[in-house]
């Protein structure tokens, strides 16, 4: 007899927690003219957003969710037309808690309820899984920082991501190494993991390629924490930089024994290991530390999204928020341009779609990649992370210049986004002040 | 030459560390043939304490040396609590039990102990504080750390004076007897149960002292960081020759330059055809040669097998 009444009460709520969220729904929303005279038709089109928001990540689940919306919003308010009805972009976000399996009920939920594209998911462990479900419906979808390469090489037609690959990666940052820290020895230690060796592999090509004598391999594990042998040994080779391709975890204790042991080598690591966390892990002898990330950082998007973001959320945004106000605004564009909102219809058009957006240009590979994504190399300097330059289409640009770059409005100034509403004018947002 | 030497001190450092551990699993066996896998865990607790005592009190700005003094003042009874608790509740039940009974709780409370671990103190990999500023010393090219000194020079004291206590006091005598004999040792006397578990207390606070220096020198901790350490430590203890305490000192030692040195020279030796992954491997391969040719260890009696 409890049974019923609980499903009566959780209905409540479910309708409870709906009409909370249109009400703040539209309470975002910029006020817009509320009667115009004639009321033209309108067709309503939903996108998709998927991230984890909640868990250990929720605040990066959230700030791709606010991502989405901006520009769901920017698009609405822009009020196009297709087949002389207005377009009203709506929003459906789901959690997945950084966990595939929800991933996966979470993607057929959003194929159930008829979206047109989806925007995510966050994580590669979580978008992989998902692409499957999302490619049997024939349903679009665009991550906006799944790195992982197996995403975009299973052979589904409308997988895309807006970031660089982890082998995109090991190349950028070998260059950066080569090209700045002059080497002519490398030592490469991995910890034998699919990351850890794959991104090592690569540095390893691209360091050869260079004409940059590489040391035989040296391995440790994902536990590892003694790695004096080990190093002891490549004091003995006298190696002028070391790469380490592996985690925070291992990479701390790596650094602070090379130091301890007077290596003067420069050490890169890759994105796994390019975290706040080094300072603590490794102390002191974190600084100078190289690393590499996928993507640019946020506060390299273009300042037309910054200040809309800003303005809309009153915070900065933290770390892949422009990557998914692009994919959003990327779904949107060809949309658009199809003049369909049916994903079978503007599927061709997303895939040779040339688009300029808060990260810069944006156009897809055959499998789904973007060209020339950008990689951006960290330095550890006082404690902090800073990036130093940003690495694209083999050209390494310097942080200050790639900042300055988009900052002046680009050329072929964004064809899709709002000219209705401009934001109102926030404070320029200060370089430094995006933390990861 | 002088990359030898600083993989001598790179090994005798852990090897340090794997006697301090292999102790207290020769302790246990030698008494009651228990091979008490938690030992691991025991050290992994000794760590996790101390970084919480060393996270609370970092900033009052006391002396480093006196903080980790104190954590490690802390991280001892701890353990030596787990150590009694677990033999009162896990082992002294199964004493009369068929081996194996004990063995497979030995590895239940394993388990027990680093999931308490990671309710506690989480999955991720902690950074132990690093107050301890470390200062190298030159001998040629290679370097030693005081942070090392350090190690090597405590687990030498303790060992000196686990040493004495076993040799020279009425409870080391009484330890000797009982893993001589135990019934007999009780009808001359001796509580068999409190003998047990002080054995137990003492090994866990080895463990203690083992978990601080491990977790300091590397600067990181994590609730699965016992499990490695303890398979090695046994090992060390197997290949000195478990029930022997000198056999469990000399045993640790050799293990970690046996590593340290495989780990250095393998690649040059077999031209790269092996490489520094196999370093863990060493320890097994060494105890496997040892147990070939000597099967009792490298100190150990010969001995019949008890009736």
């Amino acid at each position: 007899m409890i049974a019923p009444r609980i499903r009566v009460l959780s209905l409540a709520t479910v309708a409870a927690l709906a009409a909370l969220g249109l009400a703040s729904c539209s309470k975002e929303e910029p006020p817009k003219p509320v009667a115009a005279p004639p009321a033209p038709p309108s067709m309503e089109v939903k996108i998709g957003s998927v991230a984890p928001l909640t868990g250990g990540i929720a605040h990066l689940g959230k700030d791709n969710e606010n991502g989405v919306r901006l520009a769901l919003e920017e698009a609405t308010a822009a009020k196009f037309k297709i087949d002389g009805k207005e377009v009203k972009f709506v929003m459906v976000s789901e959690d997945d808690q950084a966990d595939p399996k929800v991933g996966t009920t979470v993607a057929q939920k959003l194929v159930d309820a008829k979206v047109a594209g989806v925007v995510g998911h966050l994580n590669s462990g979580t978008s992989i899984p998902a692409s499957a479900i999302y490619n049997t419906a024939n349903l679009p979808m665009i991550s906006g920082s799944a790195t992982n390469p197996q995403l975009t090489e299973q052979g589904f037609k409308g997988v895309f991501r807006v970031v660089g690959r982890d082998d995109q990666q090991g190349p950028a940052v070998a260059n950066y190494l080569a090209s700045n820290a002059k080497p002519k020895t490398v030592a490469i230690i991995d910890d034998a993991t699919a990351y850890g060796e794959g991104l090592a592999n690569e540095v390893e090509k691209a360091l050869k390629a260079a004409k940059i004598r590489v040391l035989p391999r040296e391995k440790g594990d994902d536990k590892k924490s003694d790695w004096k042998a080990v190093l002891t040994k490549l004091k003995g080779r006298n190696p002028d930089a070391v790469f380490y391709g592996g985690m925070d975890a291992t990479g701390g204790p790596l650094l602070k024994q090379a130091r301890e042991l007077k290596l003067k080598a420069v050490f890169a690591f890759g994105d796994g290991a390019c975290t706040d966390k080094m300072k603590e892990l490794a102390g002191e002898a974190a600084d100078g530390l190289l690393c590499s990330q996928a993507g640019i950082p946020p506060q390299a998007a273009s300042k037309k999204f910054l200040d809309a973001y800003k303005a809309k959320y009153k915070v900065d945004p933290i770390l892949y928020s422009p990557f998914t106000y692009d994919a959003a605004n990327l779904i949107i564009e060809a949309i658009k341009k199809a003049g369909s909102a049916d994903p079978v219809k503007y599927l061709p058009e997303l895939q040779k779609i040339e688009f300029s957006g808060a990260t810069g240009k944006i156009s897809f590979d055959e499998k789904g990649d973007r060209k020339d994504a950008e990689i951006t190399i960290f330095s550890m300097k006082e404690g902090k992370l800073a990036p130093i330059a940003v690495v694209k289409g083999g050209q390494t640009v310097k942080f200050e210049d790639f900042i300055a770059q988009s900052a002046t409005p680009a050329p072929a100034a964004a064809p899709a986004a709002a000219p209705a509403a401009e934001a109102p004018k926030a404070d320029a947002p200060k370089a430094d002040a995006a933390k990861k | 030459m002088d990359i030898f030497i600083q993989q001598l001190i790179n090994g005798i450092t852990v090897g340090a560390v794997y006697a301090m551990v292999a102790l207290g699993y020769t302790m246990v066996f030698g008494i009651i043939q228990l091979i008490n896998v938690a030992h691991g865990d025991v050290v992994m607790f000794g760590a996790m304490v101390a970084f919480s005592i060393i996270h609370a009190l970092s900033g009052a700005g006391l002396p480093p040396l006196f903080v980790v003094t104190i954590a490690t003042a802390c991280a001892i009874p701890v353990c030596m609590l787990l150590g009694f608790a677990m033999e009162r509740v896990a082992y002294r039940p199964l004493r009369n039990a068929p081996r194996l009974a004990s063995l497979i709780t030995a590895i239940g409370v394993s388990i027990i102990l680093q999931h308490f671990a990671l309710i506690i103190w989480s999955r991720n990999p902690l950074a132990f504080p690093q107050i301890i500023a470390v200062e190298s010393f030159h001998i040629g090219e290679a370097t030693i750390t005081n942070v090392q000194l350090g190690m090597i020079g405590i687990s030498t004291l303790i060992m000196t004076g686990l040493a004495l206590l076993v040799y020279r006091t009425r409870l080391g005598a009484a330890m000797r007897a009982t893993a001589q004999n135990a019934p007999i040792a009780g009808l001359m006397g001796i509580d068999a149960n409190h003998v047990i578990a002080m054995t137990f207390v003492i090994g866990a606070g080895l463990a203690a002292i083992a978990g601080v220096m491990v977790a300091n020198y590397y600067g990181i901790a994590h609730y699965t960081m016992g499990a490695n350490l303890g398979l090695k430590a046994f090992c060390a203890a197997v290949l000195g020759g478990i029930g022997n305490l000198p056999g469990a000192m000399l045993g640790g030692v050799l293990l970690g330059v046996v590593e340290a040195l495989g780990a250095g020279y393998i690649g040059d030796l077999t031209n790269n055809v092996f490489g520094s992954n196999y370093q863990d491997v060493f320890a097994f391969i060494v105890l496997i040669l040892v147990l070939v040719f000597r099967p009792s260890g490298l100190l150990g009696e010969r001995v019949g097998d008890r009736a």
